[in-house]
């Protein structure tokens, strides 16, 4: 139970740090996105971003910094495994299961369903 | 124009003047609706662990389940409302990045499933997958140097 | 015979006649407080269509019909027909009247069209260029959004000076002689662009250009404001509204309750969620060919300036960086004596 708290509390915080972001400079959603996953890298190959997902668990590894993160210790594995070869390979690889099913999901869905005006 | 006013102090009076966003509602209900999306995520995550999945898998599986999840939301034209409600707390986490992936998908379908479907799929996740992968693979590059000169 | 006044305006020595107007409409404006007014309400956004698109243009060609229909007309005795929407290339109104053998003028001002319709058409007739002209505007919130914001799906939050893209279609009929209010003087607005940069405060940007084309017509015709029964700008929404007011007082003018905005009258702010209210070609258009053109048809109003105001922006251009300029035209409808 605490860890599902710890997750909500984490995810809370970092969504709020975007919210802050979005209400007083008015960048758009799309740049806040790019914004998160590109820290999440940062964050990651510093080490610092693997210590939050080990107090947040899934709330670090869900929002977009997380994605972020998934990347850094790819390319961090590949290169410690095959050198030079695996700062091109490590990324995508780790994340690569996030991407086909996004792309699978929304490819199946648009063919299901149409957007509505509510 | 009303030779009174010239358009920096125009500019200045919009902004001045202008209705600014309801910010303390704005950051309780992403807090709720991050939260929310993470807890639910952990739960999964947690699930997976008790079935034995390793740490590492269980991760990647939870976060494919929340990108289901994201677009089946989006495909029952009900993400929309949940980002309406909860905004970076719907757009941040995994589920927002599905839905930012479904939804022109969906709207583009009219336009054919090549250049609409399959170009459009990415107007707005692209620029989260080109700057994710150069930031890694620029990382990269500074970790395999750091590591050859240490 | 048209003939100038001042600086930028015409007046119409035989003004022409506005003998009727319908105006289709979609769902959330027809839970709006000018609902009975409208023509038709739409419950589906699609409109029995594939798309939003075509969807669009069908609400111009069944707005002209029901027009033509509440006229007692046919297409046969329209001479021009002056349209435009929000469209890219202005499509909707181009694909609408494909099967509809009238010369047809396709024109676009943002949600300053409306305006700029009533101005061609009336100087067409004036100059006996024309007999009948129909002035037809449309805008659709769905390929609206598509095309200047996110997808429909989309998850986002609109910011505080946001507003909401009418889903409607409104025509006007204009005849050289009949009855009606006529269309007395015409004031074409120059573009004027502040430096807002803001896609979502079009109100913001617009409110200038308003100021400066209602200050235009005064000085050119020699009329105060009080002259008029109702100022109606196009769709400045509750923001530019203010700051129009603003900016109208400054130059010692005071509007006071004779002026309302289409985009703040078509929804109810507080209860729709609209945030500053409608926009689109459709907003004003909607709103002058029905609520105004009835209550001045039963003389509750006998002098109207309507002010339609356009942002002229395209996402490219604001995404390379620049403003938006914004452009608004007055056209004056008086009832005769």
């Amino acid at each position: 139970m605490t860890d599902i708290v710890k997750a909500f509390i984490t995810g809370g915080i970092i969504c709020v740090i975007a919210q802050l972001l979005t209400d007083y400079t008015g960048i758009t959603p799309a740049r806040i996105m790019v914004l998160f996953v590109v820290t999440g890298v940062v964050l990651g190959i510093l080490g610092i971003y693997p210590a939050i997902v080990e107090f947040g668990g899934a709330g670090a590894t869900i929002p977009l910094t997380g994605f972020g993160n998934t990347l850094a210790k790819g390319v961090i594995k590949a290169v410690n495994e095959t050198g030079l070869a695996g700062v091109l390979t490590g990324g995508v690889k780790a994340a690569s299961a996030g991407i086909s099913s996004a792309i699978t999901f929304g490819y199946i869905m648009a063919i299901v369903s149409k957007p509505k005006l509510k | 124009m009303s030779k009174k006013i010239t358009p920096h102090e125009y500019r200045h009076l919009v902004e001045k003047t202008m209705p600014s966003s309801r910010v303390l509602r704005n950051v309780l209900a992403a807090f709720v609706t991050g939260g929310l999306i993470c807890a639910v995520a952990q739960v999964f995550f947690m699930g997976l662990k008790s079935m034995g999945v390793d740490e590492e898998t269980a991760f990647m599986l939870t976060t494919v389940i929340m990108i289901f999840l994201g677009a089946v939301l989006t495909g029952l034209n009900i993400y929309d409302k949940i980002g309406k409600f909860g905004g970076a707390g719907a757009s941040i986490p995994v589920t927002g990045f599905s839905n930012s992936i479904v939804s022109p998908a969906m709207e583009y379908k009219r336009e054919g499933y090549v250049m609409g479907v399959g170009a459009k799929m990415f107007l707005i996740a692209g620029p989260v997958l080109v700057y994710g992968i150069f930031a890694s693979v620029v990382a990269g590059l500074i970790y395999y140097v750091w590591t050859q000169v240490m | 015979m048209s003939t100038r006044t001042g600086k930028q305006t015409i007046v119409l020595g035989s003004p022409p006649v506005v003998i009727g107007g319908a105006a289709i409409v979609g769902k959330k404006e027809g839970d709006g407080p000018l609902a009975r007014f409208f023509d038709q309400i739409i419950d589906d956004e699609y409109f029995g269509e594939k798309s939003f698109e075509k969807a669009e243009s069908r609400l111009l060609r069944d707005t002209l019909v029901k027009t033509l229909e509440k006229c007692g007309k046919s297409a046969s005795n329209v001479h021009f027909i002056i349209s435009g929407d929000l469209q890219n290339q202005c499509t909707a109104a181009s694909y609408a009247f494909r099967d509809v053998q009238v010369p047809f003028l396709g024109i676009y001002g943002a949600c300053s069209t409306m305006a700029e319709s009533l101005a061609i058409g009336a100087v067409l007739i004036d100059a006996g260029a024309a007999e009948m002209t129909a002035c037809i505007t449309s805008s659709h919130f769905c390929s609206a959004e598509k095309q200047f914001r996110y997808p429909l799906e989309f998850g986002s939050q609109r910011t505080p000076t946001a507003q909401w893209t009418v889903t409607g279609a409104g025509c006007i009929l204009l005849e050289k002689q009949g009855n009606g209010p006529g269309i007395t003087h015409l004031t074409c607005g120059t573009v004027i662009d502040m430096g807002i940069k803001d896609a979502n405060n079009m109100g913001g940007a617009m409110a200038p250009a308003a100021c400066d084309t209602i200050l235009r017509h005064l000085e050119d015709t020699g009329r105060s404001l009080d002259y008029y029964d109702l100022v109606l700008t196009g769709d400045l929404g509750s923001f530019g509204r203010s700051m129009l007011v603003k900016l109208l007082r400054d130059n010692g003018v005071d509007p006071g309750d004779r002026y309302n905005d289409c985009g703040c009258m078509i929804f109810d702010l507080e209860r729709q969620d609209v945030v500053c209210g409608g926009s689109g070609c459709g907003c004003s258009a909607a709103v002058l060919s029905t609520y105004v053109l009835e209550l001045m048809n039963q003389r509750k109003l006998n002098k109207v300036l309507f002010v339609a105001t356009g942002a002229l922006l395209s996402p490219t251009w604001i995404q390379q960086g620049d403003s938006i300029p914004s452009i608004a035209h007055a056209v004056s409808l008086e009832n005769t004596p």
